[in-house]
């Protein structure tokens, strides 16, 4: 079959590294971030790493939703938002049982004199950490069969998710309730741990490490499952996945579901560690933010979302104490190169580098054996590994 | 290019009518119908489809070949009845239809570019693993999908991603991704469309192999490939089953003839009637 050969395959730097890498990744990311960065960064900046470590588990689910599965997930907002009040709710509620007060402190300043009965539940730390972990994903599972069972998809979905964000800033900022536009603050305990305590914040900030370390392990198992090879399929084909018999809706509504559980958890650990929940962290703004880290890293790999996601954050933050209307440009700037010049992110970027450094190199190739029909004897049984 | 006689036939070789006697496969068209805002694409086709029988679908362009495909995987409405071995077909969603064993390849062929082609063919044979198996790594080749590999040639290309494969090899791993997924009943929309002489003949020895265990309908423009491998013939016109039966009995058939003439494939199929 001489006419029929294929150009040489191209080498490709794995999306999603192996057991020997992987292993070696987690140990050093356990150390960057359980011994190096407690080390080295003052109480301050390791709030400010927690906090990017929150936008990181979001940014892993992303990745997941997007990068894999297609579907642009503008509306995270959402769901972080959703697991963020519920946190907010309940150590508002905590607190003011600390204080022996009947209701939150921002509710005796509006007059409220009895919490109302929607707050209850979430007195019980069991109660609010079940929904935190659990009321997300059951959203994205009736949304996501809604939407995707009537074959939405591409910027429709992208556009609706991202109305559904702004609804809930929107809805937010009416229910004085929930503090309106002001958001809830002023958080003083974390069940039952002083939130004024070094120490304690220390705490948090390694629930939050060893919560993204948790995060990523599932992506990578997910992208290295069948399931993930499904989803790259329904990403690039879902006609065709329909056709092989299976309903590419339910594919995609795991991948979507993981991503809102992801939001929501680290929307929950968000709270107590930057001690402010309002409509303008969870509305369309933030949404989009979410998204650019994961582009700029790039969207397909395992690492590519969380290192851009906490890399676009970093210099949000410092670039901003130092210029700070320049920044927002610069974000701006830096969307568009890559988008536009790298669509696979940073993370494809050595990959393109290798690529010009020799173009002439090729792997070579076998050649493709005939199918069996045309052969003149019977092909021997070969083991295939 | 010698021309199966039924002395050099083996028994499970595709046979007119089919090959399995009454304990055979099949797929039962009835008043198939498909109306586009009002026009009728497809309108009253009747086919019988035996398991054994290589049977090619042919016809000028527009005479609704592919929307009879498209209407029997689920892909448009239609209205009347298909009939797989006893199971109604029309009406189930598409992904219903492919489980119950009827598989289809498209005009140009769409593999899933970035994955292996042992991913897309593990993906293809997988329709019915369970959530727990989806979740885990794939352990190895499946038996069936290192035998697929061989009976379509891609064996020591297993692990190359689809994009870059050749075009006939695209269909070729197509078709193995309708085998190992266990369809019965395949309908192939133009598989050699665009292929050389070479892989016409080799994608044709491979229907022919495939076809002695399943029910194959090919769509095809191409007269020489269809005389060459068609064990049966049925000729579509302006939606309509104009003549069934044998190559020879379509090619002497007058209305297909006149459908024939004046159209641009006029001259072509008339001097192929003249040289066959």
């Amino acid at each position: 079959m001489s006419t029929t050969t294929p150009a040489a395959p191209a080498r490709r730097w794995p999306a999603v590294p192996g057991p020997l890498r992987t292993g070696a990744g987690f140990a050093l990311a356990a150390v960057v971030l359980f011994a190096v960065a407690p080390a080295v960064l003052s109480d301050f900046r390791l709030g400010l790493l927690g906090k990017f470590l929150c936008f990181a588990i979001v940014a892993a689910g992303i990745g997941l939703a997007w990068g894999r599965g297609g579907m642009l997930t503008l509306g995270q907002g959402l769901f972080f938002g959703m697991g963020a009040y519920v946190m907010a709710m309940h150590l508002k509620l905590a607190d003011a049982q600390v204080r022996g007060d009947a209701v939150p402190d921002f509710m005796s300043i509006a007059g409220v004199r009895d919490v109302p009965g929607w707050w209850q539940p979430f007195a019980s730390p069991v109660v609010t950490l079940l929904v935190v972990l659990l009321a997300p994903g059951a959203v994205a599972v009736l949304l996501g069969l809604m939407v995707f069972k009537r074959r939405v998809k591409g910027a429709y979905f992208a556009i609706l998710s991202q109305a559904l964000a702004a609804a809930l800033a929107t809805w937010v900022v009416g229910q004085q309730m929930l503090g309106g536009s002001n958001g809830l603050n002023r958080f003083r305990t974390f069940f039952g741990f002083d939130l004024s305590d070094p120490a304690n914040r220390r705490l948090l900030f390694f629930i939050a490490a060893g919560t993204l370390l948790v995060v990523v392990a599932v992506v990578r198992q997910l992208m290295r499952s069948r399931y993930g090879e499904l989803l790259v399929a329904v990403r690039d084909q879902e006609e065709r996945v329909r056709f092989l018999g299976y309903d590419p809706a339910n594919v995609k509504v795991v991948a979507y579901t993981v991503a809102a559980t992801f939001a929501g958890i680290a929307g929950a650990l968000f709270v107590p560690l930057v001690g402010i929940i309002s409509p303008s962290d969870v509305g369309i703004v933030p949404s989009i933010s979410f998204l650019i880290g994961v582009a700029i890293g790039g969207r397909d790999t395992l690492l590519g979302p969380v290192l851009g996601a906490i890399g676009i954050a970093w210099a949000e933050s410092s670039l901003s104490e130092s210029f700070p209307s320049a920044w927002v440009y610069a974000q701006g700037a830096l969307f568009i190169v890559v988008v536009g010049f790298l669509p696979g992110g940073l993370a494809s970027l050595g990959g393109v580098l290798r690529r010009r450094g020799r173009p002439a190199e090729r792997v070579p190739h076998e050649e493709p054996d005939e199918p069996a029909s045309v052969r003149t004897t019977e092909p021997e049984k070969e083991p295939v590994a | 290019m010698s021309t199966h006689t039924p002395s050099t036939r083996t028994e499970r070789d595709p046979l007119f009518g089919g090959n399995a006697g009454m304990g055979s496969e099949y797929l039962e068209v009835r008043g198939l119908s498909v109306t586009f805002d009002g026009f009728k694409a497809v309108q009253d086709v009747d086919l019988t489809l035996l398991q054994g029988d290589l049977r090619f679908l042919i016809g000028p362009n527009g005479a609704g070949k592919t929307t009879v495909i498209d209407a029997i995987t689920g892909l448009v409405p239609a209205t009347g009845k298909v009939n797989k071995s006893g199971t109604q077909l029309l009406g189930r969603k598409t992904h219903q239809i492919a489980r119950s064993g009827v598989g289809r390849t498209f005009q140009t062929a769409s593999v899933f570019e970035e994955l292996t082609v042992l991913q897309n063919l593990d993906i293809a044979a997988g329709a019915g693993r369970s959530p727990w198996t989806m979740l885990r790594r794939r352990p190895g080749v499946e038996p069936r999908i290192a035998e697929v590999l061989d009976t379509i040639g891609l064996a020591s290309l297993a692990e190359v991603r689809a994009g870059i494969l050749a075009h006939g090899q695209k269909q070729w791993l197509e078709i193995g991704m309708l085998l190992v997924g266990n369809a019965d009943v395949l309908l192939l929309d133009e598989p050699v469309a665009g292929m050389s002489k070479e892989e016409r003949e080799q994608t044709g020895q491979l229907l022919r192999r495939i076809g002695a265990e399943r029910t194959v309908v090919v769509v095809e423009h191409d007269m020489d490939f269809m005389r060459q491998f068609a064990t049966s013939v049925t000729v579509l016109a302006r939606g309509r089953v104009i003549a069934e039966g044998s190559v020879a009995e379509v090619q002497a058939d007058p209305r297909v003839q006149e459908v024939y003439l004046g159209t641009t494939a006029a001259a072509e199929y008339t001097a192929e009637i003249g040289g066959a």
